[in-house]
């Protein structure tokens, strides 16, 4: 309890330990008695390593400095680790499903993404260990492979990017397409790009635990995991619902629209919360007779303002996104397509 | 991709790079275990000062402060709040005990808890007990 993240009550993380197992249990299941492809047996790996992880949070010693250390196998391990494998996983299948491309090519791709993930990952846990009383050594750690970790992300991009230029068949599903393609983007700009702004020791000097971090946060979260999320939501709904392989075109229209105003708006609020962080740091932490926190906060409102107003702008595309699944429902689309 | 790569030349960078750099994790974490007693000073890690901890996290003091610049961004640093309040234990529960139950209008301002004495003290000791941490000098200056 108390911890950023993992403010959950003891009792309520043994209920979310119970609730993945249950579901991890599911998964696995189906996976066993299915086909077990490389997508299926990836994604199962980053399943059980995400709850591996989470037994992290359970460890809560008095002294501070173990606390963080751990602390971060949790969160930086699942962001920058075993969730790669189920972004990963699900990116690669729903390229399989909407371009018609070879398993084999997918499949050989995903692995490469996830070997990147990984070896640049583990130990680019290292860049939460610059300030928090851990040793000098992941200064050097934390940053060689904390610069590296973009390379994954990078690899997502061209992956998505290359396999729907290489389709061997237009699916009906564009809103899906639309979405793989934007988290490949998205996690990219958010994880990769604004990740390696702040990753380096000396530069994370003056960012640590600034608006900086906030912007990245914010872009980093929704480019990876809430789009990717959605992608497999825009694809398998209509399967679900029994409208065929795509929602009518009008709905479709609906969801584009949702995607881009939910999309340009964080690109707003990281762009907003970064100025924010610049500001910061050059008044509170480099200038020659350095402000106080609040002091700074107060010069800084213009941005916050802006961040305000693209989370109304983001809000407007979450209600649209909804309103998308109740559009055109009487006119279902042709079945037969593949 | 050529086709000399094989899906079984990455599935074992895969496997081997994964595995390689999760030994590698643990090894280094062995080590640092080990090395912080050096840094953390814990041998000042009274039971007070683990009471002042229990305090921090009991009221979410994490949802708007930084501790080692790692928090909500809302309120200021307190990682070296000691040192800022002129290394005095006192001023930090002075200031804790003081805030206006009705906040102050136009400014974030911190709620009251209503800590007893036994809790101020102990949150206070946490704290200095935290600036003294070596944190390769961080944060950049007083302002945190
Ligand atoms: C999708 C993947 C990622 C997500 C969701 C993510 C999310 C986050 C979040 C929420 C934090 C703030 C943690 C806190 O509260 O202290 C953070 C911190 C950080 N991230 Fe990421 N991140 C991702 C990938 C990356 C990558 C690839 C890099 C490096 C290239 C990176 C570099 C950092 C650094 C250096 C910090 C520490 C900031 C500080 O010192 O205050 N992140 N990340
Ligand atoms: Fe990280």
């Amino acid at each position: 309890m108390g911890r950023e993240f993992l403010e959950q009550p003891t009792i309520t993380k043994v209920g979310i330990v119970i609730v993945v197992l249950g579901f991890i249990f599911n998964i696995g299941m189906t996976v066993l008695s299915g086909r077990k492809t490389v997508v299926s047996v990836v994604l199962l790996t980053g399943l059980v390593g995400l709850a591996v992880f989470f037994l992290f949070s359970f460890y809560n010693p008095d002294n501070l400095v173990l606390d963080k250390y751990f602390w971060w196998w949790v969160v930086h391990l699942w962001v920058e680790g075993v969730w790669e494998l189920i972004l990963g996983a699900i990116l690669a299948f729903v390229l399989i499903k909407v371009t018609g491309v070879d398993r084999e090519v997918i499949e050989k791709w995903l692995y490469l993404i996830i070997a990147m993930a990984l070896i640049t990952g583990v130990i680019g846990t290292g860049h939460h260990y610059f300030y928090i009383g851990t040793p000098e050594y992941w200064m050097w750690l934390g940053s060689i492979f904390g610069a590296l970790e973009p390379i994954p992300f990078f690899m997502m991009t061209l992956f998505a990017f290359n396999m729907v230029s290489r389709r061997r068949r237009e699916h009906p599903n564009q809103a899906a397409v639309l979405w793989a393609l934007g988290t490949a983007v998205m996690a990219f700009l958010g994880a990769g790009v604004w990740g390696f702004m702040h990753t380096l020791a000396p530069v994370n000097y003056y960012t640590h635990g600034s608006q900086i971090t906030a912007a990245h946060g914010h872009m980093a979260f929704y480019g990876a995991y809430v789009m990717i999320v959605l992608t497999i939501i825009s694809y398998a709904m209509p399967i679900l619902r029994g409208q065929g392989n795509a929602a009518s075109a009008g709905a479709q229209r609906v969801e584009k629209w949702a995607f881009w105003l939910m999309t340009v708006s964080m690109v707003v609020i990281t762009l907003a919360l970064t100025g924010a962080g610049v500001l910061q740091i050059w008044l509170q932490r480099m200038a020659e007779e350095p402000m106080s926190f609040m002091a700074t906060q107060d010069s800084i409102t213009f941005f916050y303002w802006l961040r305000e107003a693209a989370g109304l702008g983001f809000l407007i595309g979450l209600v649209l996104y909804v309103y998308s699944f109740f559009v055109g429902k009487a006119t279902t689309p042709a079945r037969s397509a593949a | 991709m050529s086709e000399r790569f094989t899906k079984g030349m990455a599935r074992n960078i895969y496997v081997g790079g994964g595995v390689f750099s999760l030994l590698l994790l643990l090894s280094l974490t062995f080590h640092t275990v080990s090395a912080l007693p050096e840094r953390d000073h814990r041998e000042n890690l009274t039971p007070q000062v683990a009471l002042g901890k229990k305090v921090w996290e009991d009221n979410d003091c994490i949802g708007c402060h930084t501790l080692l610049g790692e928090g909500a961004y809302f309120a200021p640093e307190l990682g070296n709040v000691y040192q800022r309040f002129g290394d005095s234990t006192e001023t930090i529960a002075m200031c804790i005990r003081s805030r206006p139950a009705e906040g102050i209008p136009g400014r974030r301002s911190m709620p009251q808890f209503n800590l007893s004495d036994e809790e101020l003290n102990a949150i206070s000791e946490f704290l200095k007990w935290t600036s003294e941490i070596n944190t390769n000098d961080w944060p950049p200056n007083i302002e945190g």
